[in-house]
């Protein structure tokens, strides 16, 4: 509290002067910030804008049938987004059917059940993983997961559901699901951590109530805490969703690139962001670049719907206080 | 009766149990990864890795000290960028916002965080990379520090938000005009968030490598300038684990090593920054 001491000279007299000029100094203060905040909301617009502009060469030349053309051929100059749009939504929903339960299930153990002193720590050691790099779970899993898919999982998902057409085929390894499963690694921290404190901002009564009336702690869990947090656990499942759909550097990494559809999720795939890091430096052509950009909008689009999505549910749950 | 109760009975310490499962899955999975780049990246690294150039591939040997420049480069242009500005539009936001414009701003910030890294990399090579010519560092510090940005508006906001009304109000009293109150009150005390705030981000952009790509794009060699591609950590991390070379491999493992061991080491310090603000405030 040393900071109000350097407030000095009260005025006085010839009062009025002075408060004139100081007064001047809050106009000056005020207009600099402005400057600053209106310089975040320009660099905005000129984000959209240049996405705009860049991808209008392909915008005209393909028009909306760009988003379900399957063919993405650079010697032919044909492009067309389907492929990458169908990798990119197939990753991230198998990332979310694994990702979802088991960082559901810890955020409830982490709110209901650890003492809140493990609670804290065990949510720091998770925040942490959060802030590892993406190219970093890449290189792991290029020389841990490929393999292990390639001679374990693989083999053994094709041997025992190979009638199924998502587990047909040979298992290189590389490929949709080994893309899924770090993704799932990468998300369930993000979902962990609102989930909780979603869970963490129900009333201490509802849980008092279910168990007066009997029940046992997980039905009190289950029946009273977690449809009250459903908003808040719902919002941080669009948020990963968001995360999951725009990583670029660990999918790039183990997915296979290849742009073609195919059913099974041993096969190889290829993501939105995959194509952009691959071939944005190699694209020859205007029209290619533009493709490229233009894929580049639609990744844009798709997250800021889901990242808008996650934050009304977000700001539902939790208060406009916390999350403004 | 007893049956149903029985069977409630199972069915609590089973699904209590299944979430413990979850806990200890996830928090496992910290420790595999940490484990794992310490065992490869500890045998891998070497005096060499901090001073010598990258070899061609192929050759065994060499280092990134190039990299390791590159990668301080381009974060303290993102830095230098991105920290005055998203600072001060987060006072502006806390202090002197009125309704509609600060809503904008809220939400172009907002906007801005959600923007896949990628996509800020095309961005950046629209308006840095194409006018200029060419690939540079400061290209990439531009699109790091367009990540950085709303991270740190929303953080200058929130630790601003914090500060008790009580102490706006002394300050105002005492006849400090409210420039005077802002710089010498109410920033001074929301001087730990804030700072933590800003470690985290500068944490988190340092290990960023898709906006870099086409940016800063990549350099065997120590750049000339800022004007030049430069190498990065993330960069030659993805580049040398792709690559078909043991050697290469190798490498990889041990920048891995650093970067996770500086990303750490910068999230553990915040939090302690945070904690000792957070005593002294109250005491």
């Amino acid at each position: 509290m040393a900071a109000p001491a350097t407030i000095s000279a009260p005025p006085n007299r010839g009062a009025q002067s002075f408060l004139k000029r100081l007064r001047g100094g809050d106009e000056v203060a005020h207009l600099i910030v402005l400057v600053f905040a209106a310089a975040v909301f320009i660099v905005t617009i000129l984000l959209v804008w240049e996405l705009w502009r860049t991808s209008q060469l392909s915008r005209h030349q393909f028009g909306l049938s760009f988003l379900w053309t399957s063919i993405w051929d650079p010697n032919s100059d044909i492009y067309g987004a389907l492929p990458f749009i169908y990798g990119t939504i197939v990753t991230s929903t198998v990332a979310l059917l694994i990702a979802v339960p088991l960082g559901v299930g810890a955020a409830i153990f982490l709110s209901e059940m650890a003492p809140p002193a493990s609670s804290n720590v065990f949510t720091f050691l998770v925040e942490l993983l959060a802030a590892v790099p993406s190219v970093i779970f890449g290189l792991l899993a290029i020389f841990t997961l490929v393999p292990l898919m390639r001679n374990v999982i693989g083999p053994a998902l094709s041997k025992s559901f190979g009638f199924l057409p998502i587990f047909k085929g040979p298992s290189y390894g590389v490929g949709v699901l080994t893309a899924g499963l770090i993704l799932a690694i990468m998300t369930f921290p993000y979902i962990i951590s609102i989930s909780r404190e979603a869970l963490l901002s129900v009333p201490r009564e509802q849980r008092e109530a279910a168990l007066a009336l009997g029940a046992t702690k997980w039905e009190a869990t289950w029946d009273a805490v977690v449809p009250w947090a459903r908003l808040g656990i719902l919002g941080s499942i669009f948020l990963s969703l968001a995360r999951a759909l725009g990583e670029t550097m660990a999918v790039t990494m183990v997915i296979g690139n290849d742009p073609k559809i195919h059913a099974s999720l041993l096969a190889s795939g290829y993501t939105i962001a995959a194509v952009i890091a691959n071939e944005f430096t190699e694209a020859t052509g205007d029209l290619y670049l533009s493709s490229l950009i233009e894929l580049g909008l639609v990744l844009f689009l798709i997250t800021i719907v889901i990242n808008g999505l996650a934050r009304l549910l977000i700001v539902a749950t939790t208060g406009p206080g916390t999350k403004k | 009766m007893t049956a149903h109760l029985r069977w409630r009975k199972f069915l609590n310490g089973t699904m209590l149990g299944l979430t413990g499962a979850c806990t200890i899955i996830t928090v496992s999975m910290l420790f595999l990864i940490l484990g794992y780049l310490i065992w490869n990246g500890g045998k891998s690294l070497n005096l060499a890795f901090f001073t010598k150039l990258p070899l061609s591939p192929g050759e065994t040997g060499g280092g990134m000290a190039n990299a390791i420049l590159g990668s301080f480069q381009i974060i303290a242009i993102a830095t230098i960028i991105g920290v005055p500005v998203g600072f001060l539009a987060g006072v502006y936001l806390s202090e002197f916002g009125g309704s509609a414009f600060p809503f904008l701003v809220r939400y172009a910030a907002d906007l801005l965080n959600g923007v896949p890294s990628i996509v800020i990399g095309i961005v950046a090579w629209a308006l840095v990379v194409v006018p200029m010519h060419h690939f540079s560092a400061l290209a990439g510090g531009i699109a790091l520090s367009l990540m950085l940005i709303p991270i740190t508006v929303r953080t200058t906001e929130q630790f601003l938000h914090e500060v008790p009304q009580s102490l706006r109000e002394g300050a105002l009293a005492l006849g400090a005009s409210k420039w005077r109150m802002v710089a010498t009150v109410v920033i001074p005390a929301a001087t730990a968030g804030v700072l933590t705030g800003v470690i985290l981000g500068v944490a988190r952009i340092a290990g960023e490598t898709a906006p870099l790509l086409f940016t800063a794009l990549n350099n065997q060699f120590w750049s000339a300038g800022l004007d030049e591609p430069t190498a990065s950590l993330p960069v030659m991390i993805y580049t040398h684990a792709i690559s078909p070379y043991e050697d290469w491999h190798r490498q990889a493992w041990a920048a891995g090593l650093v970067l996770i061991a500086l990303v750490l080491i910068a999230n553990v310090a915040a939090r302690l920054i945070l904690s000792r603000g957070a005593s002294t405030q109250r005491g």
